[in-house]
């Protein structure tokens, strides 16, 4: 069998149902293989899309996304999207197209030495040296790239390599002596740290998307409800536990709520699962006390006890762990913590929010009453990032995705075209500043292409929002390279690639305009025009 | 800030040392010595990695090298239990006048003289940090011309094996 056909091959083996891609000369036979199958290529209009919507995708399914590029600069345009799956612990296998084994390392046309490139920030990687290996080295690649911590692994593959025939045998196990993912929590620990919560009389739940890796959500909630433990939770964390959960706090972190903050050092005990407590999930906050004991329960070893110091860690998967901990808890006396933390949370909800412009955060308020509780919301970075996450409520089984580790901009539109194509009959929401939007526009290309109903919400504050409130706290509001007052028109834009848009001044409009929107069951472009000084908090 | 020596075990693959010196400069962390070589299974290597850090700094070391897909073990090789080698060259100037007390030392050290001129000797020496850093000072005032270590490598002693 011709080796392309063979990787093909293993990807269908793989439940592979679409792949995201660019083709280009050195993955040309894998392109080849790709025509006859049944799994479906997407063309983007830019190889970062590809691995941003593969990323959307898995987010979406829960299962491995695929990308694919050619050889050199495909190869590194790929990287951004790479080092975001990476930081934000999302499952990719990527498929790189390599020049001909033996020019490798001559500096040929379209080299570059990706997997070299890439090491630090994909789980694994492969350069292939001999066809022969590929089925094992697919079979493995998604096995890593979806198990423990997942991950992204990249394959790169010599163009000859893929011309090659070889023996095709698909391995039904695999065994690789350095990678045994730890699933259990050691009882132990489970015991001692049970013990702890026992005795505690503040107790807080903090979750990461480690929960959400895990599929660990109803395990949360289980587990919250049954011991009355509150639970915050940080950016990746968004829709572990539904926000109409009577024991959901709210988001932790420099752009959380202040509320939220303060019960985490106001808590006697902090159970931190699946985070691996970033600075940006810390910022602000003196975490560790005296009286505070803090429980660390993570797949990867080596995020217990690398930012916080840990009373108790516990390595495993989280689903795991909170069932074990449901089936040997007590429920604990939080009444008096749990009133204080609602007497709290009261009193931000009587903030009032000011209504010049268009408001992003009623707006996102608003959005949350009026989309159905399956919606996708693809949030960009920035501002427009925080505005959806802290005003979007999460629940039902609505998804939020963001690029939370990296902070990539340009993200929010391909993740939402991975989203899309992965549940064609759901609603798809891509907030995006016009920033971000400008990083990844050609991706309307893919929208138009593809047919695909997504509702694009532009904030368009004609400024770069959040680096120029940096510069407005750290640089004596000296901005410098952080307007964009000559924007194009983004209506027009929209319209260009076939899709419907308005620009919206006031919040009423913006209300009648999205709910038009959503009710037409069709993709919409509406830019709401915003105070560029409305501030991200 | 401690020395510390760590035994690592990896599978035999091109690209696997790259892919560990890559984790330690990208993670701040400086590799004092490195040594590696095949092991009794030629689908394994052995690193011996001789770190300075104090206990955060080790222990993340050894959790992110575990993370690696390549790296089967990681052992920090205690000094007690452990018997530590490197292996040094070592070029002096060894005129007519000071031969003979180059030689007596050499000798006390248990080196080898595996090349001669007319005004230098080379001397191979074995053994662990205090008899290597103790034989270069006590030849430096001759005059080192060059030197180089191969880096220590290291086992436990007794029957403990860094089984795979």
């Amino acid at each position: 069998m011709r080796a392309s056909d063979a990787i093909i091959k293993s990807l269908e083996e793989e439940k592979v149902h679409m792949i995201f891609g660019y083709p280009g000369g050195a993955i040309l036979p894998f392109y080849d293989s790709l025509r006859t199958s049944n799994i479906e290529h997407i063309l983007v209009r830019h190889e970062q899309s590809a691995a941003h919507s593969a990323s959307g995708y898995a987010r979406a399914t829960g299962k491995v996304g695929v990308c694919t590029a050619t050889s050199g600069p495909g190869a590194t345009n790929l990287i951004t999207g790479i080092a975001t799956a990476y930081m934000d612990s999302i499952p990719l296998v990527i498929i790189t197209g390599q020049v001909d084994s033996n020019f490798i390392g001559k500096d040929v046309f379209q080299e570059a030495d990706i997997t070299g490139a890439t090491e630090p920030f994909t789980k694994h990687n492969y350069l292939v040296k001999n066809a022969q290996d590929l089925p094992k080295i697919i079979k493995e690649a998604f096995y890593i790239a979806s198990s423990g911590r997942p991950g992204p692994v990249l394959i790169d593959i010599p163009v000859d390599i893929q011309k090659e025939h070889i023996k095709y045998d698909y391995p039904k196990s695999v065994n690789i002596p350095g990678y045994k993912p730890t699933y259990e929590g050691h009882a132990g620990q489970v015991k001692r740290a049970l013990q702890k919560l026992k005795a505690s009389q503040k107790p807080l739940i903090c979750v990461g998307g480690g929960i959400i890796c895990a599929k660990a959500s109803k395990e949360l909630k289980d587990f919250a409800e049954k011991a009355k433990i509150p639970v915050v939770h940080t950016l990746m964390g968004i829709g572990a536990l539904p926000s109409d959960s009577p024991y959901y706090v709210g988001m932790v972190g420099s752009h959380g709520h202040s509320f939220s903050n303060q019960i985490v050092m106001e808590s006697d005990l902090l159970m931190i699962i699946g985070t691996r407590v970033g600075d940006r999930a810390t910022a602000g906050m003196k975490l560790l006390n005296e009286k505070q004991n803090i429980i660390h329960v993570d797949i990867d070893p080596a995020e217990v006890g690398k930012n916080i110091d840990t009373t108790i860690p516990i390595v495993g998967d989280a689903k795991n762990i909170l069932k074990q901990f449901s089936n040997k808890c007590t429920t604990l006396q939080t009444d008096a913590w749990m009133e204080k933390i609602n007497q709290l949370k009261e009193t931000y909800h009587k903030e009032e929010l000011d209504a010049s412009h268009v408001n992003p955060k009623k707006a996102l308020n608003f959005l949350s009453k009026v989309v159905d509780d399956e919606a996708i919301l693809a949030a960009d970075v920035g501002q427009n990032q925080l505005w959806a996450a802290r005003n979007f409520k999460i629940k039902g089984n609505r998804k939020f995705f963001t690029s939370g580790g990296l902070g990539t901009m340009g993200y929010s539109l391909p993740a939402a075209i991975g989203a899309k194509l992965a549940f064609p009959e759901k609603t798809v929401i891509c907030v995006v500043g016009d920033g971000g939007l400008q990083m990844s526009l050609s991706e309307l290309g893919t929208i138009l292409e593809n047919d695909l109903n997504i509702i694009i919400l532009l904030f368009n504050n004609s400024r770069l929002g959040m680096v120029r409130e940096l510069q407005d706290i750290h640089y004596e509001s000296n901005y410098f390279s952080v307007t964009l007052n000559k924007n194009p028109d983004f209506v027009k834009i929209a319209e260009a690639y076939g899709l419907p848009g308005k620009k919206v001044t006031s919040q009423k409009e913006f209300e009648e305009t999205i709910q038009g929107a959503l009710t037409s069951k069709k993709g919409y472009f509406i830019e709401c025009v915003v105070d560029s000084d409305f501030s991200t908090l | 800030m401690n020395r510390h020596v760590l035994s690592v075990l990896v599978e035999n693959h091109s690209g696997v040392l790259s892919r560990i010196a890559g984790l330690f400069s990208r993670r701040g962390y400086n590799i004092d010595s490195l040594s590696v070589g095949e092991t009794e299974n030629p689908n394994i290597s052995r690193m011996t990695i001789t770190v300075s850090g104090d206990d955060y700094m080790l222990e993340q070391m050894k959790k992110q090298l575990n993370k690696l897909i390549n790296v089967i073990k990681v052992v920090e090789l205690q000094p007690e239990k452990s018997v530590y080698r490197e292996l040094v060259l070592l070029k002096v100037k060894a005129d007519l006048t000071h031969r003979a007390a180059i030689i007596e030392t050499i000798n006390i050290f248990r080196g080898n003289i595996i090349d001669v001129s007319n005004e230098t000797l080379t001397v191979e020496l074995t053994g662990d940090f205090g008899k290597i850093a103790g034989f270069t000072e006590l030849m430096a005032p001759f005059g080192i011309l060059e030197l180089v270590r191969t880096g220590f490598t290291g086992l436990q002693r007794g029957n403990t094996q860094l089984a795979e």
